[in-house]
């Protein structure tokens, strides 16, 4: 029978269907980090159970680590320090693999596991965090779990899980000149809301997918968890074949070709049936900003500020009208022109080295608006180092940026550094929730060039007036 | 683990219907200040149940700090609660302080493992019968529902019965209060064929470098 990647992937996995409907899966690989998988680790030492496979659970130092320069177990988050110290204890009674503060592989979960190789096409992938479903752009099934399905998923080598239903999401045609990976997943979550995706496992595919560099594949598989979805996908084909090989955990040798020949199978057959398919035109997108406190909220960038009392749905307005009120804003005006207070260039979803070079090309020669802070955190060290390389550094604190070390830093506030209140900040993370990037911080979700014209301009801009065709 | 089973629950609701309540808002990062499922109670909603969140002075106006919606057991959400992030710690807040049910239309997938591993039943119901249930404690505050796990049903304030859907495993882990690694162990045997079978299909994935761990 046809069947679609997600259940090819499924089927590969299945230990036995159990009474109720779920089914055990065996799951390749886990990955932790200090926040919770530190508590995973020790909730399964307390329970006297241990790692079955230790060398297939990896973790590394990303959430509470700081990003400064010459950082170490020290952290501005109060407290934060017994979180690093207790999963390296943790980590090293378990066995396990860890990319620990200064280690040149360092970096956030989401963004190691596929440079490292640890993540491949056609495996299972679990990590108590939600972003998981990032390297679902590899053609693996991976999703975010709690810490206690952490705990089983190490105990066990399996986790119970009820099988998500099927979507397509087809982006048809080309990108227009400025458009990103990270406009595509704002579109599509702001025109079939952040609940949209809620169980489905979603295969994006068409021919702006197939386009898209594997870098913007993550972009796009890593919001899929802000639509709801239980996780995102996208079929394997030469680029994700060349982007694995000679990864430090991926195959090689014989074994790389053996699994190359599984991995081309890795496609939705001809005729598979999708419970839900949306399309999108590609040419249809513009460079997307939100505007509120959900990623629902985005608009175009050179759209007008909705108005909740256009809203048919009471709990949509009202939703609408506290967003506005948290974030200063008044309905029926330009988003663009907004004044900003800062500019952040990072995350799991947009730090990867062509999201560096793309905010660059926009940067390049040009100061950031006078009052504005501006930072730039690459997602791993390895990252870093490559944007060295090639003298990204340079054109990022020549522009007025901060350039820090590798992590989640900013994308997210647990006590240490944070943005002011009532600051509105622009930002290339995925989430704009209240008091998401510090108390009363207001953050507007968009793609790392516009955040760089943005940066420029001190207003929210329009990318397309600042970026350079050819570059 | 110890998890409470649930099977029939009599308690105060409270509505709190707002669509897309994450789990930052539930229980914000910096609540979580431990490495432990231990004191998170007082950080639950925190920006929103303070006024000031540093000295922890109330805000009136939230629904759980006003007369007996302080002793609320069962929460009325709007739609995709608990979406955001994997934390499992707006659960444990939550069962901290009490609360044994969430109904609401949808649920954030991560958040709604996480209630049935913690003994919190999620109850997903359908906007129209929330809001009506939500008008009504609202105007007369206090009002109890009871929640049937067996019979899969919910008793509202006024009497009227909804009946609800929940996956059977889910369900019986609910009902026993079971440990899921005991429960997924009792298929050891087929675990360790799948991985014997899966060691040739898939060579792969089991020839990895050894790990790299602090001080080795
Ligand atoms: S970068 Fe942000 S979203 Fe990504 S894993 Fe870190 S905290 Fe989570």
């Amino acid at each position: 029978m046809a069947q679609t990647l997600a259940e090819k992937i499924w089927a590969d996995h299945a230990v036995t269907e159990l009474d109720g409907g779920a089914t055990l899966l065996y799951i390749d690989r886990v990955f932790l980090h200090e926040r919770t998988g530190s508590i995973a680790l020790k909730g399964l030492e307390a329970a006297g159970r241990s790692v079955r496979e230790p060398g297939q659970v990896f973790c590394t130092m990303d959430h509470i680590v700081d990003t400064f320069p010459g950082r170490g177990d020290e952290t501005r988050m109060p407290g934060g320090r017994a979180f690093i110290t207790t999963t390296r204890e943790a980590a090293r009674a378990a066995g396990i693999h860890l990319f620990d503060i200064g280690d040149p592989d360092q970096g956030i979960v989401h963004v190691v596991s596929p440079e490292q190789g640890i993540a491949l096409p056609g495996t299972t992938l679990v990590c108590p965090d939600s972003h998981t479903g990032t390297v679902g752009a590899l053609g693996a099934l991976a999703w975010g779990i709690g810490s206690t399905e952490a705990e089983h998923a190490m105990a066990t080598k399996t986790l119970a899980v009820n099988r998500p239903r099927q979507m397509r999401v087809s982006f048809e045609g080309t990108l227009p000149f400025g458009v990103t990976a990270k406009d595509m997943i704002l579109a599509l979550i702001g025109r079939h809301t952040a609940a949209g995706g809620v169980g489905y496992v979603v295969e994006f595919a068409g021919a702006a997918v197939r386009a898209l560099e594997m870098e913007a594949r993550f972009t796009l598989c890593n919001m899929a968890v802000e639509f709801g979805a239980f996780s995102g996908l996208v079929a394997p084909d030469e680029k994700t074949f060349a982007y694995v090989e000679g990864r430090p955990f991926a195959p090689k040798g014989a074994l790389w070709a053996e699994a190359l020949e599984h991995w081309q199978g890795l496609h939705s057959d001809e005729g598979a049936r999708f419970d839900r398919e949306i399309h999108i035109d590609a040419a249809s997108i513009v460079p997307q900003v939100t505007w509120g406190t959900s990623p629902q909220h985005e608009i175009p960038v050179d759209g007008d500020i909705p108005d909740p009392s256009a809203e048919a749905d009471g709990n949509r307005r009202k939703a609408m009208e506290r967003a506005l009120e948290y974030m200063g804003l008044s309905p029926g005006r330009p988003l663009a022109g907004t004044p900003i207070d800062a500019a952040f260039i990072g995350s799991c979803t947009n730090s990867r080295l062509s999201d560096l070079r793309a905010a660059a090309a926009v940067l390049r020669g040009r100061r950031v608006a006078e009052g504005v802070r501006a930072i730039c955190v690459p997602g791993s060290s390895r990252v870093k180092a490559a944007a060295e390389a090639e003298g990204l550094d340079r054109v990022f604190t020549e522009a007025g940026f901060e350039w820090r070390e590798s992590g989640c830093s900013m994308c997210f506030f647990a006590g240490g550094e944070s943005f002011g209140r009532g600051e509105r900040v622009i930002t290339s993370t995925n989430r704009n929730f209240e008091n998401r990037q510090g108390p009363g911080t207001r953050s507007h979700l968009a793609s790392p060039a516009t955040v760089a014209a943005s940066a420029l301009a001190g207003r929210i801009a329009d990318v397309r007036d600042y970026a350079r065709e050819g570059t | 683990m110890n998890m409470t089973p649930f099977r029939r629950h009599r308690g105060i609701a409270a509505p709190l219907v707002r669509i897309n309540i994450d789990t930052d808002a539930i229980i914000p990062s910096r609540e979580m200040k431990r490495v432990s499922k231990e004191g998170l109670g007082e950080g639950l909603f925190a920006n929103w149940r303070y006024s000031d969140v540093a000295t922890r002075e109330e805000n009136p106006d939230f629904v759980l700090n006003r007369g007996p919606f302080r002793e609320a057991s069962i929460l009325l959400g709007g739609v995709n609660f608990g979406c955001g992030s994997s934390r499992e710690h707006a659960v444990w807040a939550l069962a901290v302080l009490g609360i044994r049910a969430v109904v609401a239309p949808s649920f954030g997938s991560i958040f709604y493992g996480n209630c049935v591993r913690n003994g919190i039943l999620p109850v997903r119901l359908d906007e129209g019968a929330i809001a009506a249930m939500a008008s009504r404690l609202e105007a007369t505050p206090g009002g109890e529902l009871t929640i049937d796990l067996p019979g899969q049903v919910l008793i509202a304030d006024d009497g009227s019965e909804y009946a609800f859907d929940i996956d059977a495993t889910d369900k019986e882990m609910l009902l026993e209060g079971l440990d899921q690694i005991a429960l997924t162990l009792r298929h050891d045997d087929a675990i360790h064929a799948f991985m014997a079978r899966d060691r040739e299909a898939r060579p792969w994935i089991y020839s990895l470098p050894s790990p790299r761990t602090p001080g080795s």
